[in-house]
């Protein structure tokens, strides 16, 4: 018979959990409560008093173009850099996985990019990407005009996406890297004895094998694509040109922080905090349905 | 184990030496100053605190850069609202309607004539003094770091197409930058778009010609105050800027972009920029080696009566909430900035100007004007004082004025990218702005500005 470890009484186990409840009430309920009731009031910034507005900011904001503009800049950004940060992993954990030569330089140079903080990354990126006098000059050289991420607002999408693309193929390389070796070696070796050549062993065996972690992973980029891209947006365009990447993290602060428009920004963070949660319950109602756990 | 006994022993002699200390002077009163300036000028600012500690022996002011202007008064209200906020704050030119009715200030005119300091308040330029001042005329804050735009102009371009002086008006800006472009020059212009540049371009454009940028002269009448930049001078002022980016005769230069339009004079890319009088230093300093430059008043369209230009920059406010003591410390701090001999200091080591007519004519005593690096500052005055501050040229009063700027910088990157022309621009960012000083309005329910 198996032996079990159990509590004899609920109340060790609930003593167990306070510390943990307690941080996440602090960090996380607390806030997002105060968040709430900010959203439904008129703060004034010195805390001078508030009025009750109810739903007038939400009214107010879903009513602006300016953020309905933004929600798109969002999503089209989570889309495009989670899209592109998890392809180059994955050819470059499949890479790395198969023993090529120098597979031992990737492995330890890859993960690097994520430990750079994202403001430190974006000011290389904005010296690289400058179109006067970083490696894109070289490029405007031969078309004038081409790269001009100042005025153009596809350009300037383009360069956060690659930055922020960048920063997270480090981090997604890990993950693949050790889904694939977690793969039994002999599943593979039976294949190639049968005839399989790399492709197919890649698309038959391999890649449903680690559909836990793709999944993982796409969860963790579209949240991470809508948080964290606020250090790259700051220093790289400012959410500029004309609001061209103005995401939905950057208007949250420079609404709340620069224009001291608490009760908006507190609303903006609510509506961004439901649309994360709808889009990760898609993410596992629909998607997870076809990942195979083993 | 010697190391630890050393270190403890280290450690007692330390107390002791305190506990010793103690008693033998009184302590000073100490209390802090927060600013929001960084880099070469934060060190000025250390170096100006330490003067006043030295200066004398009952107060003690700690100095603390909060990294830039917008940080400063966001970590300002943060630290309000648990109750440790700074007895001194350096607030942004924009900021100052957000301070009148925040009701966490104490009114500076009343805490220097409770502390004994009889301060002329006559002596500040007007157009300083009326940027901060209530519509009833009272100083809530101190004018401190000071300055106003001003056109650099490269001597050796302008020479090539037989200039000697630099261009008073547009029309006569319109016809050099043409012959520079014609001699070859690459960009004879540089310009910024984003939300900072609403400074030169919107707010002084329409101060130097008597244009309102919002109705109740400027928002100094009162919290219902619109935006009208879209009817005025202004629009005719974006398209020829427009126009003249389109015929190459304009450049924008950015630091996004690689180079800022400061470092594009500076090394002699660009001839001609529009920026504050701060940057002279900075011009003088990183210069092409031999580049003959100058700097002259912000032109004009031909047959405007030119008025005085904006003060930018900040000013220091005393929060509410702290000791009488405290209070007595910071009034001798701003009794100290407010000396001439302060002024020279402050004027030499940045690119600041006097704020008072006494630091002027105490800094232009010593020859402080005379001098290569300082000669052309005066300049910024005589922009400054160019006529008595008329009901719209006192300044701009607006909640939330900064992301009005944001704005401004929105709709003119529109603008310049062809998405929108220049009167739907304007529209829009008056049109936004609106929605921005009504959601300030509601605010401040049944609160008036001072």
């Amino acid at each position: 018979m198996e032996k079990r470890v159990t509590f004899s009484r609920w109340t060790i186990g609930i003593l167990f959990a306070v510390p943990q409840l307690f941080l996440i009430f602090t960090f996380f309920y607390w806030p997002a409560g105060q968040a709430v009731y900010w959203s439904l009031t008129l703060q004034q910034p010195w805390g001078g008093g508030n009025i009750w507005v109810g739903l007038d900011n939400f009214r107010s904001i879903l009513s602006n173009a300016d953020y309905w503009n933004s929600i798109t800049a969002s999503l089209i950004f989570a889309a495009i850099s989670t899209g592109l940060a998890m392809f180059i992993a994955l050819v470059l954990a499949a890479l790395t996985d198969r023993q090529l030569a120098g597979s031992w330089l990737y492995r330890v140079v890859l993960i690097w990019p994520y430990g750079i903080a994202a403001p430190a990354l974006a000011l290389a990126f904005r010296f690289i990407l400058a179109p006067e006098a970083g490696f894109m000059a070289v490029v405007n050289q031969v078309w004038p005009g081409f790269w001009d991420p100042g005025l153009d607002g596809t350009d300037a999408m383009a360069s956060i996406i690659v930055a922020f693309s960048w920063k997270y193929v480090g981090y997604n390389f890990i993950f693949f890297l050790a889904a694939f070796q977690a793969i039994p070696r002999s599943l593979i070796e039976a294949a190639a004895m049968d005839g399989s050549g790399v492709l197919r062993r890649f698309w038959d065996i391999q890649f449903p094998l680690i559909t836990p972690t793709i999944f993982f992973l796409l969860v963790i980029n579209i949240t991470e694509s809508f948080q964290d891209s606020f250090g790259i947006v700051d220093i790289m365009t400012s959410g500029g040109p004309a609001n061209a990447t103005n995401l939905m993290v950057y208007k949250i602060y420079s609404d709340g922080f620069k224009g001291l428009d608490y009760s908006g920004a507190a609303a903006q963070s609510i509506i961004l905090m439901v649309l994360i949660v709808a889009l990760t319950i898609v993410q596992f109602r629909f998607i997870e349905r076809r990942v195979h756990y083993r | 184990m010697t190391i630890i006994k050393r270190g403890l022993a280290a450690l007692a002699a330390g107390v002791l030496s305190t506990a010793v200390a103690v008693p033998a002077f009184a302590e000073p009163v100490k209390f802090d100053f927060w600013f929001g300036l960084s880099g070469d000028l934060a060190r000025v600012v250390d170096t100006l605190c330490k003067n006043f500690n030295e200066s004398q022996k009952d107060y003690e002011v700690t100095c603390t850069s909060q990294g830039n202007y917008d940080a400063t008064l966001q970590n300002t209200i943060a630290a309000f609202r648990a109750g440790k906020q700074p007895a001194v704050v350096q607030v942004y030119d924009v900021g100052t309607a957000t301070m009148m009715l925040s009701g966490a200030y104490k009114p500076a005119d009343k805490l220097m004539e409770e502390n004994g300091y009889k301060i002329d308040y006559a002596d500040y330029f007007p157009g300083i003094a009326r940027y901060y001042a209530t519509s009833k005329g009272e100083m809530l804050s101190f004018p401190f770091n000071s300055s106003t735009p001003l056109m650099y102009w490269n001597k050796d371009a302008f020479a090539k197409i037989g200039k000697t002086e630099a261009p008073k008006t547009w029309e006569d800006v319109a016809t050099d930058l043409q012959a520079l472009k014609d001699a070859g020059y690459e960009c004879p212009m540089a310009i910024n778009i984003s939300a900072n540049e609403s400074w030169q371009l919107m707010e002084q454009f329409s101060a130097l010609h008597n244009q309102p940028i919002a109705t109740k002269n400027n928002g100094y009448d009162g919290l219902d105050a619109r935006l009208e930049v879209n009817k005025t001078k202004f629009v005719q002022y974006v398209t020829d800027l427009k126009k003249w980016y389109d015929a190459g005769l304009i450049k924008i230069k950015s630091k996004d972009l690689g180079q800022d339009m400061v470092q594009a004079f500076a090394t002699g890319t660009c001839q001609v920029i529009l920026t504050s009088v701060g940057d002279h230093g900075t011009v003088g300093r990183t210069q092409k080696e031999g580049m003959k430059w100058d700097v002259a008043e912000l032109p004009v369209y031909a047959g405007t009566e030119r008025k005085n230009s904006l003060v930018g920059g900040a000013s220091l406010w005393v929060l509410s909430g702290k000791s009488d003591a405290e209070y007595k410390g910071a009034a001798a701090f701003l009794n100290f900035i407010h000396d001439p001999k302060t002024a020279l200091f402050w004027s030499t080591n940045t690119g600041y100007i006097p704020v008072t007519k006494s630091g002027f004519e105490y800094l232009k005593s010593q020859g402080f004007y005379d001098k290569a690096p300082y000669k052309g500052r005066e300049v910024a005055i005589a922009s400054l004082t160019a006529s008595e501050p008329t009901e719209i040229t006192r300044g701009v009063r607006l909640g939330n004025f900064t992301q009005i700027r944001a704005e401004f910088g929105t709709q003119m990157q529109a603008i310049f990218a062809n998405k929108v022309s220049v009167q739907e621009g304007l529209d829009t960012l008056v049109k936004n702005g609106d929605a921005i000083l009504d959601r300030f309005q509601q605010t401040y329910p049944g609160k008036t500005l001072p």
